[in-house]
Formats: C-alpha cells, structure tokens, sequence
C-alpha cells in the first residue's frame, strides 16, 4: 500500500474520532437542554405554537398570513403572558398526522391544534395535557336530501375522514357496536376530505362537530347538508406539552385558568385597565395586583393581566370565534361555564 | 544458494510498519468505529425515546388496529387484524399500483416515444405534445387533476350507470361482477398452466427452426389459441364451474361485487401517464441511438417497416433504453407513496400515517417503511440488471 494511502487513512482516522467525541458530547447535552421550555421562548423572544393547517373558528390564516380562532388566542395568551405582547407567536402549521412528533422533536413549544385528549396520547407519546378549552364530540354530516335522521340509518355508506385521528377509531367502534358496515375514505388534509365528499365520494363526512360546522362553510352549497343528532364520542380539545418540564405545563395549563376565571369574575379586555383597582381579592389575585403568583410560574406578577389586555377572556374567545355571531354559529353548550351549566371550571387562583 | 527459513534471514520489518499489516489494521479499525458508531447512535435514540417517555419496541405490531381499510387484497377486519397486517395490506396495496402502473407506463411509453418519430405531422405533435406537457407538471397537481377528474365524470352513488352484466359504475368506483368459483376449477387451471407451457416450447422450437431452416412458423397466433382455447375446453367440460356474483341495490348505491375504487384508478392513471412521459422520451432516444445504416441495411434486404423495427431497429435500442427505463420504475414505485393526498391506501398512507398515529411510534414504523421501499427499489433494480445483461450485445 503506498505510503500516502497510508497517511490519508490515519488522517481521517483521528478526524473520525474527533468527530465521536463532538457526538458524544451532543448526547450527552441533549437531555439537559430540553428541559426549560420557558428560558428557550424567551431567549428567541418568540412562541412556537402548533397550529392546524386550517380550521376556521380554532386556527385558520386569513388572506394576509394573520392566525385566529380559539386555538390560537390560547397561543397569544401564552405569548401574551410572557411578553406583553401577543404578537410575539411563531405558528407552525401541522397535519394530524404530523402534530405530535412536531411537538415531541422540539419543532413547536406547544401544540394548540384542537387536539383530543386521550389516555394513550397524555401516557405513550411523552406528552402531557392537562386542560379542556373546547368540549367536542364526533359527529356526522349527510346530504339533507338523502332523507336520513339518524346514524343509525347510515349502515353501508361511504364515510370520508382525516387520517391519523381519533375519529377513524371511533367510527370503526361505533359501527362496529350497532352492527352496520362502512366504507372508509380517509385523506391526510381536511381539504380534500371536503373536495371528495362536496364531489359526492362519500355520502357522510364525520369528524368532531366543531370541525363538522366549520368545514360545512367551505363545501359548493353549506345549507344543503345537514348535521345528524347522534354524538358518537367524547373529545376533549386542549393544548399538550411535552413531558418533563412542569415549569412550562403550569404556565399553559393556568394561562387557559386565568382566561377562564376572568369570564366569571366579569373582567373583559375592556374593563381590565380599571380592574385593577377593584377591591374583588379574586380579580386581585388575578390581575396581580395582590400575591405572588405569576413569579411562582415564572412570569411576571401582572401575567393574568396582560392576558385579558391582549386577548380577552375565555368567553370573548368563544364569541369572538365560533360563538353564535361566527359564521360558525356554535352555542356555549357544554363550553358554558360551571356556574351556567356547563363545565368550564376554573380552580381558584390563591 | 542456501534455502532460507522464514524470520531468519528475511529483512525484520516492524509488524506496523508492513503495508500489508497495516492497510488490515486500517480496514477493520474502521469497520469497528462504523459498527460502535451506529451502536451508540441507536442506543443513544432509545435511551433518549425511554426518558422522553415515548413508547418504544415492536411489540405494537401485534396489537389491534382498530381502523378500517377501504381496499384490501388481504382479509382485514377492522376489529381483530393487527398492525402488522395493516403494514401486509398497505404493503400489497402499494404493490399493485405501482406493478400496473409500471406496466401501463411502459405500454404507453413505448407506443409514444415511437409515435414521436412517426412521418405522420399529427401524430408526432401529439406525442409531443403530451410528453411535454405531463413531463413538466408536478406529479401531485396530476394526481389531483386525475382523482378528481374521474369523480367528476362518474354518476353519483345512488344513479350508477348500469353497464349489464360488465356490472355498475359510479363515484365509488366499478362495481364489477365477482367470479364465483365452483368445483372442477382445477381443471381449468391446469389447462392454462398446460398452455402456457406448450406456448414456451413452441416458440423455442420455432426460433431454432427458423435458425436452421429460415423457415417461419405463425408463433403468436398459435400461442393465442392455446391460450385461449385449452382453459375454455377444459371449462366445458367441466361443467361451465364458473359464475359471477353481480353487485346489488343498498341503501346508498351498489353493493358487493368485485371493486374497482377511483382512488386506485385516479393514482394509477396519474403514474402511469407521467412515467409514460419520460419512457416515452428514453425510448426515442433508444432509437434514434440505433444507426440508421440499420435501418437501410434491414430495408435493403426486403423487410418492411414493421419487421424492420421489430427485428432490427428494437432490439439494439433496448440496450440503451434498459438503464434509464429501471431509474423510472424505480421513480414510479416510490412516487406511489403521494397515494396518501387522495386517500388510496398504499404502506405510506395506512401504515406510515394511520398506524403511526395510533401508536406514536415513529421511528420503528419509518423504519420498517423505509426498509421495505428500499428492498422494494433493489429488487426492480437487480431484476432489470439480470434483464440488461442478458439483452447485452454478445460478441460473436
């Protein structure tokens, strides 16, 4: 073998092992660095929130890039309690299949996609969820000129759904349950869900009701379908975060609280400013003008302020968003309040 | 001159100093940091997998999937099948697209690269004309034109266009009639499996006679009526054993029969036609390769046109058309995977979608899906080499 052959292979040998040591060392850091969630979003002065890739009434870009719905005023929420400023939002859009190993990979901060809290989700995926801000269901939409009432009536039909979401599952045990066959037409967008079934692919679009309102807008005539009573699942929507950071659970987890408790004790973006000299030790403790409490999760002291100054409470978000004067026309429903008959609850803030 | 013996008089060299020793020593120190390397990197993915809490093993593969699959050549009921049979389903799924598609394309790729050299103005603008435009349009955007181009054509579920005994044809796809089989369809198999023996052997004894002889013998015709006549003799007389199970009227259009589903039919068309495309130019190029002295020396010895590209022009152009035409097949097999945009449901959709949402196990099943796309890609590939090799020209 000549001599620089030689030489060469020595050489790559020692920048091999140099190499080794630079990934050896990565591995070792790469646990530690994942940990303050917090100190990331400051430090690139920016919140990365997964959203969907269009769900008007949760998150959907209007013609100019700008995000709304319910979903993602929980990002500007989030952004807003950190930085006084609920601009500060970086969104990602992801596919139902793409959410979760966005969130896991450290793509996004936080995932706010109107997303089903199951167990197998909080337990298998190093995810965490810990509250509700949409109550949901599952739900079906037909022709209304097929003449169908119930879903009962719906045993051999063409159903068109998302991949990768609960919804396939349900439908599979739903039927499966009342005896009826189905055929399955699943897409990985919730356009061409629509296209195909606006197309007439399939005689029954199912998805979570919400979904179901909100898509109806997009087919060639919405008054010519209709929504079915049956509500075949329970889907609780919330925001998840990724396991290991309980810093950063709390900050998520008390920001849609906060937003919560404001519609009970009355404080709207427009009366927060004089909020805050109220004598209410409720609306005191929310605003932070008494206790500790936006320090104890690593924010200011005013954070609960700056939420409703910048977003609003969450009643203002349901309204504003897919309430009855939306294109989406949704009742509160389950999503009332506790103290009106629903079951959004907030634990106190003390 | 005095034998030596080995050490004693040989110049003593320093064992790391021996080029030979040392280009080993090399070699597998290499190797072993490559086999290290890859051992900590995936011991390194578990053990970050297991602390960020995320199900990790293969163990999901036996559990139930649960969801439904429209279109299966394999039993699969949604309530007691695995995933690891929705990864045979998506598996065979994928298979049977991209075989047909393949064979589809090379068809229609064959018949336009040649059109494209035809005298006739018209068709060669034509064959242009396509190779050009599908050439150039990004496959997605097809795949779309094509899907929802055939829903729109078709009637809707409950008015499906009645074809007799063909069967039913709407938005769901071609209800066709399913062949019921009875006893004594042994028989009619091994008429065919006899024919398409005999067709074997008649055509090599009539390419050796042609050799010795120059006489020709009509090989197609005969292989047609084998083909065609021994399975339908054999067929009555054992009784006429099949018969065709026809879709009937349900609720919401037909049901049973054999399916043809227009998310099988919109992706196969959209491969098909934009492979064809790129076949149909490396076929041109094969022909134009082929000198065209050829060409004049095979007229001037009385063949026509047809015999003249068949016998002459053809086959010296398939050695330069083979290399390219494997990367489109290739090319076809793996651009399957879009299937997933119009809900045709290949590996990548079911398996690498819906599975892999089910169970969050990400890097196991793109792991599988990977591998089996790879193996998938280098068997075509060592296919078309055997095949390239024995089209080699062989030097006499």
């Amino acid at each position: 073998m000549p001599l620089e052959k030689i030489r060469k292979g020595a050489w790559a040998m020692k920048s091999i092992l140099k190499g080794l040591v630079g990934v050896s060392v990565l591995a070792l850091s790469a646990g530690a660095a994942s940990a303050a969630t917090l100190d990331d979003v400051k430090s690139r002065d920016a919140l990365k929130c997964g959203v969907s890739q269009g769900l008007p009434g949760f998150s959907n870009p209007d013609s100019d890039g700008n995000w709304s719905g319910l979903d993602v005023d929980l990002c500007k929420a989030v952004a807003a309690a950190i930085f006084d400023d609920a601009s500060k939002v970086e969104y990602v859009p992801l596919s139902a299949k793409e959410r979760f190993t966005a969130l896991q990979s450290g793509e996004v901060d936080l995932l706010s996609r109107n997303t089903t809290w199951t167990m197998s989700r909080d337990t298998q995926l190093g995810l965490n969820f810990s509250v509700v801000n949409y109550y949901d269901g599952q739900g079906f939409m037909v022709r209304s000129s097929m003449g169908i009432s119930s879903a009962l009536q719906l045993s051999g039909a063409a159903i068109c759904t998302n991949t990768g979401t609960t919804t396939e599952l349900n439908v599979a045990d739903y039927f499966r349950a009342n005896n009826m066959d189905y055929e399955l037409v699943a897409f990985e967008k919730a356009d061409e869900v629509v296209a195909a079934y606006d197309a007439g692919r399939c005689d029954v679009y199912t998805t979570d009701q919400s979904g179901i309102y909100a898509q109806r807008l997009k087919l060639t005539n919405p008054d010519e379908h209709k929504v079915l009573p049956e509500v075949i699942s329970k889907e609780p929507l919330g925001p998840a975060v990724r396991q290991g950071d309980d810093q950063w659970l709390n900050i998520v987890k008390w920001v849609h609280f906060a937003m919560v408790e404001a519609e009970e004790s009355g404080v709207t973006q427009g009366n927060a400013e004089e909020m805050k000299g109220s004598d209410n030790p409720n609306i005191k403790r929310l605003l932070g003008t008494e206790g500790e409490f936006g320090t104890a999760i690593g924010l200011e002291n005013d954070w609960g302020y700056r939420i409703i100054k910048h977003v609003g409470n969450y009643g203002e978000a349901f309204a504003r968003n897919v309430g009855p004067d939306t294109p989406l026309k949704i009742a509160r429903g389950q999503n009332a309040l506790w103290s009106n008959g629903g079951l959004q609850y907030a634990p106190p803030i003390r | 001159m005095a034998v030596t013996t080995a050490g004693e008089s040989a110049p003593r060299v320093a064992l790391l100093n021996d080029p030979k020793i040392r280009a080993w020593i090399v070699q597998i120190l290499l190797l072993v940091v490559l086999v290290w390397l890859t051992y900590v990197g995936i011991q390194n993915m578990f053990a970050n997998l297991q602390a960020a809490n995320i199900a990790s093993g293969f163990g999901f593969l036996n559990r139930n999937a649960g969801f439904a699959i429209s279109q299966s050549l394999l039993e699969y009921d949604q309530a007691t099948s695995t995933f690891g049979r929705v990864f045979f389903v998506g598996l065979i799924n994928t298979l049977l697209v991209s075989a047909v598609g393949i064979v589809i394309a090379t068809i229609l790729g064959f018949v336009v690269g040649i059109a494209r050299l035809s005298q006739n103005w018209v068709v060669s603008r034509i064959a242009t004309v396509y190779i050009e435009t599908l050439r150039n349009i990004p496959l997605l955007l097809q795949i779309f034109v094509w899907y929802f181009a055939v829903l729109r054509l078709l009637p809707g579920r409950r008015d499906s266009l009645d074809m007799g005994f063909l069967g039913q044809l709407n938005i769901s796809g071609w209800y066709a009639p399913k062949p019921v089989y009875g006893d004594g369809i042994n028989l009619v198999l091994g008429a065919l499996v006899i024919a398409i023996v005999a067709i074997f052997f008649i055509s090599r004894w009539a390419r050796k006679r042609q050799e010795q002889t120059g006489e020709t013998f009509p090989v197609f015709w005969t292989s047609v009526g084998l083909f065609v006549g021994l399975p339908l003799i054999a067929y009555f007389i054992a009784g006429m054993p099949l018969s065709f199970e026809y879709p009937e009227q349900g609720n919401f259009g037909p049901r049973g029969g054999a399916r043809i589903y227009p998310e099988f039919i919109g992706l196969l068309l959209a491969l098909s036609f934009y492979t064809g495309a790129f076949i149909a130019e490396i076929v041109r190029a094969g022909i134009l390769g082929v000198n065209k002295g050829q060409t004049e020396a095979s007229h001037a010895l009385g063949l026509r046109n047809g015999p003249t590209l068949r016998l002459v022009i053809v086959p010296q152009a398939l050695r330069i058309i083979i290399p390219p035409l494997t990367s489109q097949y290739l090319n076809l097999t793996k651009n399957s995977s879009l299937a997933v945009a119009i809900a045709y449901p290949d590996l990548v959709s079911v398996f690498a979608g819906t599975a892999l949402n089910q169970t969050g196990q990400a890097v196991e099943i793109l792991m599988m899906t990977m591998l089996t796309y790879l193996v998938l890609s280098l068997l075509i590939s060592a296919f078309m080499n055997w095949y390239n090799a024995k089209m080699a020209l062989v030097e006499r």
